[in-house]
């Protein structure tokens, strides 16, 4: 690609979280430099503000992510109340905690009992529940999970280590439109003492979505 | 359509494997292919749908062997072209040649907390009233579109039951290509394991899917 030189301006704040130096145009891939090259062209073509591009970053990157989702188990957890708005109709209630926005505008929230245990997948595509799970890891949108997830789900937990009781019988929820699942894990046993901060800090991203359960108060020490 | 991006009970992915402490993004460029994929979503010059469409009208030999935002970049350059907003010649120099085309507006770095907090619904006032009602019995439509479609194949045909009613929403397929088209209505539709995959089915498993009014047909 040739030199521009205001190219470094352009993707120049946010190095400190890679590690390297990407100042080099010598070192970068055939993708880092198609990359760049596209975002110099749209910037200067008036498409995009680099102020914007940075807040996105920003926001999907450190802001939100699954923190979010399980401040809200949490408080279902401890109040009743909650958690019966919470499963009625999952966006106004997960509002009330202050979060929601893009990618989580129409939320289902299911919940895990003895007899049910609950798995969110897309097969078609990633989508996925952004204002409480953040952006997707890369399983959740690879091949080998969008495959097997519906057709054999127990074999996907084996996966992650999760091994459920025969007499629990699996539903999984495929994301095909714009609605979008949340699973409320069950809570632990021996967290009866636990206040709501330290029932957020044992839910895991896996435990809303269905490939994994909450952690044991031992084991978030 | 009936490509690579219709994942579901397909074989011979392998495992699943899960990367510990896995980074939100794993390269500065997937950082910036996913902001301008979001900002440029934000000119609206095409919508959501579109996206997903351009994404799996990859060749599927291509879509399954590139990186997920590998399957973003080619899908926005692809869009980026196709509404003449930017030559395949400017993409590759990354300079300008002529002058911009028309996009109906421009986020701003102010803009995004307030407008991504708020989101983008996608619920409609119904058009007319609902067909189905919770606990009806459907079979999924057996359909294959040469557009986009958010019905995945290993429904298709298949009986279910209606466990939700979610309301109206822009129908995707109409949406994917510009077309105004009247909401539909959104459905859970559950189906048994067993009459999706026969005996190699979790048993008693069900697997829903969120179908749209158009996608049904009562069960007789």
């Amino acid at each position: 690609m040739p030199a521009e030189p205001d190219q470094d301006s352009i993707v120049g704040h946010d190095h400190d979280h890679d590690g390297h130096d990407h100042d080099h145009g010598s070192t970068l891939s055939p993708i880092e430099a198609r990359v760049r090259a596209l975002e110099s062209l749209l910037i200067e073509k008036g498409y995009v503000q680099p102020a914007a591009l940075d807040a996105l970053i920003e926001r999907y990157e450190h802001q939100v992510g699954p923190h979010n989702g399980a401040r809200v188990v949490a408080r279902a957890w401890v109040d009743p109340s909650f958690r019966a708005r919470l499963l009625a109709d999952g966006t106004p209630a997960i509002a009330e905690l202050g979060i929601g926005g893009r990618g989580g505008e129409h939320m289902v929230v299911v919940e895990n009992t003895p007899e049910t245990h609950n798995l969110v997948v897309c097969t078609l595509c990633s989508c996925y529940p952004w204002p409480v799970l953040g952006l997707p890891p890369v399983w959740y949108k690879a091949p080998a999970y969008r495959a097997r997830a519906v057709l054999d789900p127990r074999g996907v937990l084996a996966d992650f280590g999760l091994r459920l009781p025969d007499t629990t019988r699996i539903t999984v929820w495929d994301s095909t439109a714009e609605t979008r699942f949340m699973v409320l894990p069950m809570r632990p046993a021996g967290t009866d003492g636990l206040d709501e901060a330290a029932l957020a800090a044992l839910v895991t991203r896996d435990s809303m979505i269905g490939t994994g359960l909450p952690l044991s108060p031992g084991d978030a020490a | 359509m009936n490509g690579a991006q219709d994942l579901g009970g397909a074989h011979g992915f392998g495992p699943v494997e899960a990367e510990a402490n896995e980074p939100v993004f794993h390269a500065e460029w997937e950082r910036r292919v996913f902001a301008l994929a979001m900002a440029m979503g934000f000119t609206k010059t095409w919508t959501l749908d579109a996206s997903r469409a351009a994404r799996e009208s990859l060749p599927p030999v291509e879509y399954l062997s590139s990186s997920y935002y590998e399957i973003w970049l080619r899908a926005l350059e692809t869009q980026l072209a196709e509404h003449g907003l930017a030559s395949p010649e400017e993409m590759r120099s990354g300079t300008s040649r002529v002058p911009p085309g028309p996009v109906a507006r421009v986020l701003q770095g102010d803009e995004v907390a307030p407008l991504f907090d708020r989101g983008f619904p996608s619920d409609r006032p119904p058009a007319a009233p609902a067909r189905f009602a919770v606990g009806d019995r459907i079979i999924a439509r057996n359909r294959h579109p040469l557009g986009h479609t958010r019905l995945p194949r290993f429904v298709r045909g298949r009986p279910g039951i209606i466990e939700r009613v979610h309301g109206a929403f822009v129908f995707p397929e109409a949406a994917a290509e510009g077309r105004d088209a009247p909401p539909q209505w959104l459905y859970t539709a559950a189906f048994a394991a067993e009459d999706l995959w026969g005996e190699s089915a979790d048993p008693g498993g069900r697997v829903t899917i969120a179908a749209f009014e158009s996608y049904l047909e009562p069960s007789r």
